[in-house]
C-alpha cells in the first residue's frame, strides 16, 4: 500500500513536471490553510439580525420546513405536543441529551412521553438543538457529539429542532467562525439540513421523506432561555 | 463497469427508436434546465463564484501531492486510515479486506460513480457480500441489474411503471395486489425495504463530493439522506474517492458548494451536505467505530500536465448532459460506460483510452452548450477536439473518413483548383437537387442521408457569394447588420 503511495505521489510531481515541491510552494500551502480566507461571500445575508431572520424563515419554508415563533423554551412543550396533534402523530419524542434542552419544563404537557438518548427504529419524532443556521439558503447547522446524536436527525420520520435566533447567522462562513470558535476539532459528523428529506428519482417528481424525516418542523426562540 | 462505448453509433441508433426511453428523456430535459436557470437568476454572484471555483481548483492541481499529504496527515490525525490506490483493483482488494476484518455481510452504498468506475458491487458479491445501493435512483438500477444513465439521476430514465414492475419483482414476499401506482407509494416502499438494511448493515460506504485539506474531512450531498445512515449506522465507514476531489479549507469547499446544486438540481442548496471527520469520538452515541478514505488514482495523476487537465476540475454535477443536445436525444447507456454526455465523452478516453472510446468525442454538434453551463468552466467542447486530434493522430477514424480529409487536404493547399472543383460540384448538386430542393440519399453520404435529407445547394459556393456581397457593399455603401447569433454567456 505504501508503494502504491510514493507511486501516486510520484506520478503527480512527474505531471507536473517538477520533484518535490519548493519551500515556496510548501509555505503558499501552509499559508492558505491556515489562513482559510473566505472567498467571495453573497450579499444575499449580508443583513441586520432581524431581516436575516426573516430571511432564515422564508429561505426554509421554501425547502417545505415549517417555522414557528416561540417567545422563549418554556412553550416548546405546548409547540410540541400541539403540532404533533395536528399531524395525527403520537405524542412521543425522543429528545437529544443536550443541556438546554434539558431545561424544558416538559411536564407542564403531561400528555407527552419524552425520552432521551440516539435514534431507535421505533422512534418517531426526535428533538434536538441546533449549533448555528444559516440565513442565505435556510440551512441548520448541527454537530454530532455526546449531547447531539447524528441519528435523531436522519431516522425518525419527523424532526423537531430547537433553535434560537441568536444562533441564525447569515452565510456558511459565519457557521465555520463559529465552529472555530469553541477551539475543538472538527466534530466527527456537521450536517447541513436544508429542508426535509426528498427525492426526485421516480419522474423527477418531488416526493419528501425519501430516507430521512418526512417533516422538518424548526422552533425559533425568540427570547433568552426559559 | 464492462464498455460498450466502441459501440456508439449502434446504441445511439437504439435509443432513438425506444419509445419508453424517449418518454423519460423528455420530461427530463425541461426538468433540469429549467430549474437551474431559475436558481442562477437569484444568485447576482454566481459567475463570480464560478471563475473562484476554478481558480480553486487550478490552484489544487498545480499543488496536488502537497494537499493529499496534508488531508492524509489529518484524517490519522482524528483517527482515521487513508489506502492509496494505483488501480480499480487496489481499490477493490482494500475494500473486501476491511469488509474481512469485521466479517461483514451486507454493506450498505451511498450514491458513488467511483464504485462504478471499479466495478465494486460485482466484486463484493463475489467475495460473499451483499451490496445494497441506498440511493433511490442507485437501488431501482440495482434491482433491475442496470447502469446508471445519468450521474446525479442515475435511473432517469424509466418510467414510474418500471419501477413499479421492478418492485413487484423483488419485494416478492409483500402484497402482490398492493397499489403501486402512485410514485408516493414507490418512494415508502423502498424507504420501508432500506431501512431494514441500513439497520442491518455492518459496513456503510459512501463516495465524496469534496476532501478537504485543512481538517481531514470527507463531504458528501444528497438530498434523501440515504448517505447519512449509510455512514453513521454500520460499524465502518468506508469513503471511496478519486483524489482530485480534494480542496484546501472548509472556505474553499463551502464555494463550490454554491454552485453545485443550483448547477445540478436547480436547488439553493441540497437536503444534507455532511462533513464527516474521523470515527465517533469517546462518549458519542452513534457514528461509525472505524473511517476509512479508500483514494483512487486510475488514470487521473496521468491528465495532469496535459491538455486534459482541466478535466479534473469536475465537480460531477451533471449540468453539461443536462443540456446536451445528443444526451437529450440518446440517453446516457448509449456512452457505454459510467460516465456519459459531455464529461463522460472527455472523461472516458482518458480513463479507458481512446482506442475503446474514441466515438465519443465524436457525439457532439460542438453548439457549446456544456461550456456554458460548467460550473467549473472546463472547456469542454475544446478538449473534445483534443481527443479528436489523438484519435486521428493514432490512425483511428475510418478509412473513409481520412481519404475524405486527405482529398480535402489536397485541394485546399491548391486554390484555384479548390474554387474550380467547389464550382463545379456545387453546380452540378444545384442542378440535380433544383426540383425537391433536397436530396433522399446521395453516393458517399449514406451517414448522413440514412437519417435526414440533405438540402440542395442552391448552386453557388461561398466564395462566389462573398465575392457577389462584397461588391454589393461596396455598391451600395450600406452596413449590413450584424448577425443575431444568440449569445451563448447568456445562458
Ligand atoms: S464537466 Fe462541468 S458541467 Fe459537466 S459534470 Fe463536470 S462540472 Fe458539471
Amino acid at each position: 500500500m505504501s508503494e502504491a503511495r510514493t507511486q501516486i505521489l510520484t506520478s503527480i510531481r512527474r505531471s507536473l513536471k517538477r520533484d518535490s515541491a519548493s519551500p515556496e510552494m510548501v509555505s503558499t500551502v501552509e499559508n492558505r490553510l491556515k489562513a482559510h480566507a473566505r472567498n467571495l461571500v453573497p450579499q444575499r445575508s449580508n443583513l441586520s439580525p432581524s431581516d436575516r431572520i426573516d430571511l432564515f424563515v422564508s429561505m426554509a419554508t421554501e425547502v417545505a420546513a415549517t417555522v414557528e415563533r416561540l417567545p422563549n423554551l418554556s412553550r416548546v412543550p405546548h409547540a410540541v405536543a400541539d403540532y404533533l396533534a395536528s399531524q395525527n402523530l403520537p405524542a412521543e419524542v425522543k429528545v437529544a441529551p443536550d443541556p438546554q434542552l434539558a431545561t424544558i419544563p416538559w411536564d407542564k404537557r403531561p400528555t407527552l412521553t419524552v425520552t432521551t438518548g440516539r435514534a431507535a427504529d421505533r422512534d418517531l419524532t426526535s428533538v434536538t438543538a441546533a449549533f448555528s443556521a444559516i440565513a442565505e439558503t435556510g440551512t441548520l447547522m448541527m454537530l454530532s457529539g455526546p449531547e447531539h446524536p447524528t441519528t435523531l436527525n436522519m431516522m425518525p420520520d419527523t424532526h423537531i429542532v430547537v433553535l434560537r435566533a441568536d444562533q441564525v447567522v447569515g452565510s456558511y462562513e459565519d457557521g465555520w467562525d463559529a465552529v472555530r470558535r469553541r477551539d475543538k476539532e472538527m466534530p466527527r459528523t456537521v450536517n447541513f439540513i436544508t429542508g426535509p428529506s426528498r427525492t426526485g428519482d421516480i419522474e423527477q417528481t418531488l416526493q419528501l421523506g425519501a430516507h430521512g424525516p418526512r417533516r422538518l418542523h424548526i422552533l425559533l426562540i425568540d427570547g433568552p432561555s426559559v | 463497469m464492462q464498455s460498450t462505448s466502441h459501440a456508439f453509433k449502434d446504441n445511439a441508433h437504439g435509443a432513438l427508436a425506444d419509445e419508453r426511453l424517449q418518454k423519460a428523456l423528455g420530461k427530463m430535459k425541461v426538468g433540469f434546465q429549467d430549474k437551474r436557470t431559475r436558481a442562477v437568476a437569484r444568485l447576482p454572484e454566481f459567475d463570480t463564484l464560478r471563475d473562484q471555483s476554478r481558480d480553486i481548483k487550478n490552484h489544487v492541481l498545480e499543488h496536488l501531492d502537497l494537499y493529499l499529504e496534508r488531508f492524509e496527515a489529518n484524517v490519522i490525525a482524528n483517527g482515521g486510515k487513508v489506502h492509496w490506490c494505483r488501480t480499480p483493483g487496489e481499490a477493490r482488494d482494500a475494500i473486501v479486506e476491511i469488509c474481512r476484518s469485521v466479517d461483514a455481510r451486507i454493506v450498505t452504498k451511498g450514491k458513488s460513480m467511483i464504485a462504478e468506475e471499479i466495478e465494486l458491487n460485482d466484486h463484493l458479491e463475489k467475495n460473499g457480500l451483499e451490496p445494497v445501493e441506498t440511493d433511490l435512483g442507485e437501488y431501482i438500477i440495482q434491482l433491475r441489474k442496470e447502469a446508471p444513465s445519468h450521474i446525479i439521476a442515475p435511473a432517469v430514465h424509466l418510467n414510474k411503471e418500471d419501477v413499479a414492475e421492478s418492485f413487484m419483482k423483488a419485494h416478492d414476499k409483500l402484497d402482490p395486489n398492493r397499489s403501486l401506482e402512485e410514485p408516493r407509494a414507490l418512494v415508502n416502499e423502498a424507504r420501508e425495504m432500506l431501512r431494514q438494511k441500513f439497520l442491518a448493515a455492518d459496513v456503510g460506504i459512501t463516495g465524496a463530493n469534496f476532501l478537504i485539506a485543512e481538517t481531514g474531512s470527507t463531504v458528501i450531498v444528497t438530498n434523501e439522506g440515504n448517505g447519512d445512515l449509510t455512514q453513521t449506522l454500520p460499524k465502518i465507514h468506508i469513503v471511496l474517492a478519486s483524489l482530485e476531489k480534494i480542496v484546501p479549507t472548509l472556505e474553499d469547499a463551502t464555494t463550490i458548494l454554491r454552485v453545485l446544486a443550483r448547477s445540478a438540481t436547480g436547488q439553493e442548496f441540497s437536503s444534507y451536505t455532511t462533513f464527516s471527520t474521523g470515527p465517533r469520538r469517546p462518549g458519542d452515541l452513534d457514528g461509525p467505530e472505524q473511517f476509512h478514505v479508500v483514494l483512487l488514482d486510475n488514470g487521473r495523476t496521468a491528465m495532469l500536465g496535459t491538455e486534459f487537465q482541466e478535466m479534473l476540475r469536475c465537480i460531477r454535477c451533471g449540468a453539461c448532459m443536462n443540456h446536451c443536445p445528443v444526451y437529450g436525444a440518446v440517453g446516457g447507456h448509449a456512452y457505454g460506460w459510467v460516465y456519459p454526455g459531455p464529461m463522460g465523452s472527455v472523461l472516458t478516453p482518458g480513463l479507458i483510452g481512446v482506442q475503446e472510446a474514441g466515438h465519443l468525442p465524436n457525439a457532439s454538434t460542438f453548439c457549446g452548450k456544456c461550456e456554458s453551463v460548467c460550473p467549473m468552466r472546463i472547456p469542454l467542447p475544446k478538449m473534445m477536439r483534443h481527443w479528436r486530434e489523438r484519435e486521428y493522430e493514432k490512425k483511428m477514424s475510418p478509412q473513409a473518413f481520412r481519404n475524405g480529409l486527405g482529398i480535402w487536404a489536397w485541394f485546399a493547399k491548391r486554390p484555384d483548383m479548390y474554387r474550380l472543383g467547389s464550382r463545379i460540384a456545387m453546380g452540378v448538386l444545384g442542378m440535380l437537387g433544383r426540383r425537391k430542393g433536397k436530396f433522399r440519399s446521395l453516393p458517399l453520404a449514406g451517414g448522413w442521408t440514412d437519417w435526414r435529407d440533405m438540402p440542395a445547394p442552391e448552386g453557388k459556393t461561398f466564395h462566389q457569394l462573398w465575392a457577389e456581397r462584397q461588391q454589393g457593399k461596396a455598391s451600395t455603401g450600406a452596413a449590413t447588420t450584424a448577425s443575431s447569433s444568440s449569445d451563448r454567456k447568456a445562458a
